[in-house]
């Protein structure tokens, strides 16, 4: 069997003519500032090239053209190089390699499978190791989904490899090709083999995408269905959309990585690509030995069959942290784009800021705000606009979402800084993170009044789970913010000050807060919430506050009703069997009202 | 460091020094040097400075002299390369041995013999060899014991102010660590920067008297040493943790102290080179300068050695927002905080708990690792003491007598939680003792109220007093 070199997918339409030709350059190393080199002697270099730096060929990407000058960026550590090194650029930008073997994968941020960075036992990461990103080696299982004599074109389904126990890798004619099937070659396949030949030319699995480029799509969707992400807090208040984006800014261990954990563990994705950048090795040390123990909550294979973890950690260096963004998205767009709904989580992006203004500051730039370069916020759109629920191109019709979660670090917990105030712009969900409530131990730390969801999914949840959803969901937010208030009463005055009918909206509040709303990640039972679980509780609460009303009406004495023992039953609906959760529910409410009645 | 190092011959050469700005040197002719690497700097008379290679252009280089540049002058002033990054020797014969700052001895003893030399960069752990910490350390110290576990492998710093006894809680943890069950020796590398004398010398008495000694390596940059050396010692320190725990299977406990001081030398640096100046004048790489030393500890697969960090650093102002204790927060595993208000009121050690945490203590405690009530009973200490000290601040508004019985209750459960608990002075407690102290704290509870604890446990463990007793 022949191979094929991997089909480099061209840009998209109305760049086509850009089709260059590769040159290669070699110059040499005339200046050395940590992550930035600069050389001289590469004329035929552009903006963004892969360039191999040094004799150890250092993987670098040229950033600015300035006069002679090419400088650049090196995504390893440059220790020990010298002036007057070659610089070896490849005439090509950075690319992803996307193809059936992606799945379960360990990468660092410039796609490099971490298992191949350190070898023989040895237990840091070497400098130069240039492995493949995706294994030339294994087979895949094709089975074609076209005929011989069918015209095809881009984004056209060609048939697909089992990936895994539950995905269904779906191979597609690669953007910027068209023809008609003149060979088909089903059965085991390297990501390298022809699987099918177009007019002649023969075609494999293994794709090549630009980094930095958004892969094109037929059309974009409006987002009218919920991710579930398991967290009652945000799938009640704040709920985001598939194809929507979503931030979580907090302080120093207000919960982002629990939480952007317990997304990648339980939400309703198809695929999850989880980057840590710029953060803990043990954080990742975590998820390696958990999720494969774990299952994916709606197929049963294991979780990391869904998962791809872009690993670059703090001490790893600071210009593969910011390359590894693009390398998750890249990803993410490539399975969108078989029709999966895909989740992408960033752990955290105030890191990738931060690389990008080291980066900037090395190469003197007029920085902007504290320090970050200018062009901040068009990075950071650049990247939350690749978020998305979109028409794939091609046939069969489908549809495919990438959506976004960011975790961001603001300097001090103080929100106002750059990198939250630009995400905020873009982002659809703002899930604040609050040091008050991570010290009072309330998890998930998102505060109730700052946060907010733009996404209108009220009219999806009366639908697929209950007409009562978005009037119950009005009530606990307005509840919440009626407490809000009254509690301000209270630190300043006591609860003394407050009309009987306030301690009662308070003792509500109190109920939606630490019964309804704290979810502990490390209960294994209340992990994660599904929406009908979600609203059962919802219901119960809801129905004590009338009962108590009810019972003040009664002549009942406040702190009798608030003192009732049966509001201690409230704390244990997390604990109801997962079966007959309504049937829990009504049991419950029945008792309320009777012993609220008894009083 | 590098004179304990006669094997790579000196690549000489005669160059030109031609700025000395602050802690750095330009100088020129500086042909076939690496970036980073080690070079000396003699200026004739005085000792060799050793000095690292900051940036390159061309044949010139900026240099940052560790030593200090007082004396540097254009001409007399010859700059030596040495073909490679600052390295350290690494071994058992440290042990007992006072250093300086860049590991050189300075106890007027013999040169130790090294077992080899490491670059005192080190390189980043592959995420993938990394094993995750979960063992637990008991530390004797009922407030980390029961509510902040400690887990081998874990880096966790305590949070001080000016005039808080950090120091003697980190050296209290270093003579008391130790993993039940396991007679396995911890060894404790100390790595002092910008210490007085008397601070230097209380550690000399703690770590290098009587048996300690033959377990301990103190390395000290004194306040008035070099400051640029400080960049060096957590380095040194590090490197040679990592061979013992990693390559000599040891169990190693690395104390620094005070990274607020390292912090300090490295924004000097950053002035010196007009860099764009962050948050308070550090600069903008300072989150992943502290993550290269922070992220050097852990566990790997297959290895039996820990490597545990515990860094003491000065709030300036007691402020938790400054820049210092914010990035250190961000990347360590958790953080002991020191409460000034607990010291004045004797109470020893002044941990605050309700802003402390270890984000590893879930995976160090519980059936078959500590005790089956450990996280419930952490859990209730914690939400019980928390309601208390906010009762506390409710009554400097309402008066005592404003407060409903139950929540005097809680008022009472702070003050007893801060006398005995925390306050346990001197004495050593056992994880069996302070789970003991922390049930006696919550018997004027009724079981009831005791939302956090499981039902079974509270049938075991829980023995509630009558009621009455604690509202007299
Ligand atoms: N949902 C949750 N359930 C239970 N505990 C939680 C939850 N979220 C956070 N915690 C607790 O808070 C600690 C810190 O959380 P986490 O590590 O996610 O913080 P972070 O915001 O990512 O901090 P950093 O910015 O420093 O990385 C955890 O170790 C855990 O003890
Ligand atoms: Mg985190």
């Amino acid at each position: 069997m022949t191979t094929t070199r991997p089909h480099t997918e061209p840009a998209p339409l109305g760049r086509s003519g850009l089709a260059r030709t590769v040159t290669s350059d070699t110059g040499r190393v005339v200046r050395i500032s940590g992550p930035v080199i600069s050389a001289t002697d590469l004329p035929h270099t552009r903006l963004f090239d892969v360039v191999r730096v040094g004799t150890e060929r250092l993987l670098g990407e040229v950033i600015k053209l300035d006069g002679d000058l090419v400088v650049m960026q090196v995504f390893e550590d440059t220790t020990g190089l010298q002036v007057g090194e070659p610089v070896e650029a490849t005439g090509e930008p950075l690319y992803a390699e996307l193809g059936p073997g992606l799945l379960g994968g360990i990468l660092d941020g410039t796609q490099r499978p971490l298992e191949n960075l350190s070898t023989d036992g040895n237990l840091y990461i070497a400098r130069g190791a240039d492995p493949h990103r995706l294994d030339r080696n294994r087979h895949w299982d094709f089975r074609p989904a076209v005929e011989v004599g069918d015209r095809v074109g881009p984004g056209d389904l060609l048939g697909s490899v089992p990936e895994g126990h539950a995905i269904e890798h779906r191979i597609l004619v690669p953007a910027g090709a068209a023809g008609i099937i003149s060979a088909i070659h089903p059965g085991p396949a390297t990501v390298l083999d022809p699987v099918v030949d177009i007019d002649g030319h023969p075609i494999a699995m293994l794709r090549r995408w630009p980094l930095r480029r958004a892969r094109p799509v037929a059309d974009r969707l409006p987002l009218t269905v919920p991710l579930i992400t398991g967290q009652r807090v945000l799938d009640l208040l704040f709920p985001v959309a598939r194809g929507g984006s979503a931030i979580i800014p907090g302080g120093f261990g207000t919960g982002k990585t629990v939480l952007e954990q317990a997304l990648a563990k339980f939400s309703t994705a198809d695929i999850v690509i989880y980057v840590g950048c710029g953060e803990r090795g043990n954080e990742l040390t975590e998820v390696l030995e958990e999720f494969p123990q774990l299952t994916d909550p709606r197929t049963g294979a294991p979780l990391m069959e869904r998962t791809v973890l872009i690993a670059n950690t703090s001490n790893m260096p600071v210009a593969a942290r910011e390359a590894s963004i693009y390398s998750g998205i890249t990803i993410a767009e490539y399975y969108r784009d078989q029709g999966y709904d895909v989740a992408m989580m960033a752990d955290s992006t105030s890191r990738w800021g931060e690389a990008l203004r080291e980066v900037s500051s090395r190469l003197e730039e007029m920085p902007a705000e504290d320090g970050y370069p200018a062009y901040l916020a068009t990075r950071l759109a650049g990247f939350y606009e690749r978020a998305g629920a979109v028409q794939c191109l091609g046939t069969p019709e489908r549809t495919g979402s990438v959506t976004v979660v960011g975790a961001v670090s603001p300097a001090g917990g103080d929100f106002s800084e750059p990198i939250t105030q630009n995400s905020l712009r873009l982002a659809g969900c703002f899930w604040a993170l609050d040091t008050a409530l991570s010290r009072q131990r309330h998890f998930p730390a998102v505060n109730w009044l700052r946060s907010f969801s733009q996404y209108g999914l009220d009219a999806w949840f009366d639908r697929e789970i209950s007409a009562d959803w978005s009037p119950l969901r009005r009530w606990a937010a307005a509840s919440l913010q009626d407490e809000g208030v009254l509690q301000e009463v209270v630190s300043l005055l006591g609860v003394e000050a407050l009309a009987a009918e306030q301690r009662i909206t308070l003792r509500i509040g109190q109920a939606l807060r630490e019964d309804l709303l704290q979810q502990s990640s490390f209960d294994d039972l209340d992990a994660s919430c599904p929406p009908q679980r979600l609203l059962a509780m919802l219901r119960v609460v809801h129905e004590a506050g009338a009962a108590m009303r009810s019972a003040l009406q009664q002549g009942v004495a406040i702190t009798d009703i608030t003192a009732a023992s049966v509001l201690a039953d409230l704390g244990r609906m997390r604990r109801w069997p997962a079966d007959n959760i309504h049937e829990s529910a009504s049991r419950l409410i029945q008792r309320i009202a009777e012993e609220m009645s008894s009083l | 460091m590098t004179t304990t190092d006669a094997q790579s011959p000196f690549t000489v050469g005669h160059r030109t020094v031609t700025r000395v700005a602050g802690p750095l040197i330009v100088v020129d002719g500086m042909d076939g040097v690496g970036y980073g690497e080690l070079v000396e700097v003699e200026t004739g008379d005085g000792p060799v400075r050793e000095g690292q290679v900051l940036e390159l252009d061309g044949s010139t280089a900026i240099v940052q002299v560790f030593g200090g540049t007082v004396g540097i002058g254009r001409r007399q002033t010859s700059v030596l390369t040495r073909g490679r990054a600052a390295r350290t020797g690494v071994g058992n014969d440290y042990f007992g041995r006072v250093l300086d700052g860049a590991g050189r001895p300075r106890d007027g003893g013999p040169q130790p013999v090294p077992d080899d030399y490491r670059h005192v960069n080190g390189l980043p752990l592959n995420p993938i060899t990394r094993a995750h910490p979960d063992q637990f350390i008991e530390t004797g110290v009922s407030a980390i014991d029961g509510l902040i576990t400690l887990v081998r492998g874990q880096k966790l710093p305590i949070f001080s102010g000016a005039g808080l006894p950090a120091n003697s809680l980190a050296a209290r943890i270093a003579a008391q660590a130790r993993v039940p069950g396991d007679d396995a020796e911890v060894v404790v590398i100390f790595a002092a920067m910008g210490v007085t004398r008397r601070e230097a010398e209380f550690f000399r008495t703690e770590f290098l008297t009587g048996g300690a000694a033959a377990r301990s390596v103190l390395l000290l940059n004194l306040a008035d040493d070099p400051t640029i050396e400080r960049l060096l010692t957590p380095r040194v320190a590090l490197t040679m943790a990592e061979y013992l725990a990693f390559e000599q299977h040891r169990h190693v406990l690395v104390v620094m102290t005070d990274m607020t001081a390292y912090c300090e030398a490295l924004r000097e640096i950053s002035a010196a080179r007009e860099e764009m100046p962050g948050r308070r004048g550090y600069p903008g790489y300072m989150y992943t300068d502290l993550a290269s030393l922070y992220e050097r500890a852990g566990r790997v697969r297959g290895g039996t050695g820990s490597l545990t960090q515990l860094m003491i650093l000065t709030m300036p102002d007691d402020d938790i927002t400054h820049p210092i204790p914010d990035l250190t927060g961000y990347i360590t595993e958790g953080q002991i905080v020191l409460s000034r208000d607990l010291d004045r009121q004797g109470i020893q050690p002044p941990i605050d708990v309700l802003p402390s945490l270890s984000r590893l203590m879930n995976a160090g405690i519980g059936v078959g690792k500590t005790r089956d009530d450990h996280r419930g009973l952490a859990d209730q200490l914690y939400a019980c003491y928390a309601r208390g000290r906010e009762v506390r601040r409710l009554m400097s508004i309402v008066g005592e007598s404003g407060l409903p019985t139950e929540d005097r209750r809680y008022l009472a459960f702070a003050a007893a939680f801060e006398r005995t608990y925390l306050g346990q002075g001197p004495a050593r407690r056992t994880l069996t003792d302070t789970l003991e102290v922390g049930w006696q704290l919550l018997a004027p509870f009724p079981a009831a109220e005791l939302k956090r604890v499981s039902a079974e446990h509270l049938a075991h463990y829980h023995h509630e007093a009558s009621v009455t007793a604690t509202d007299a």
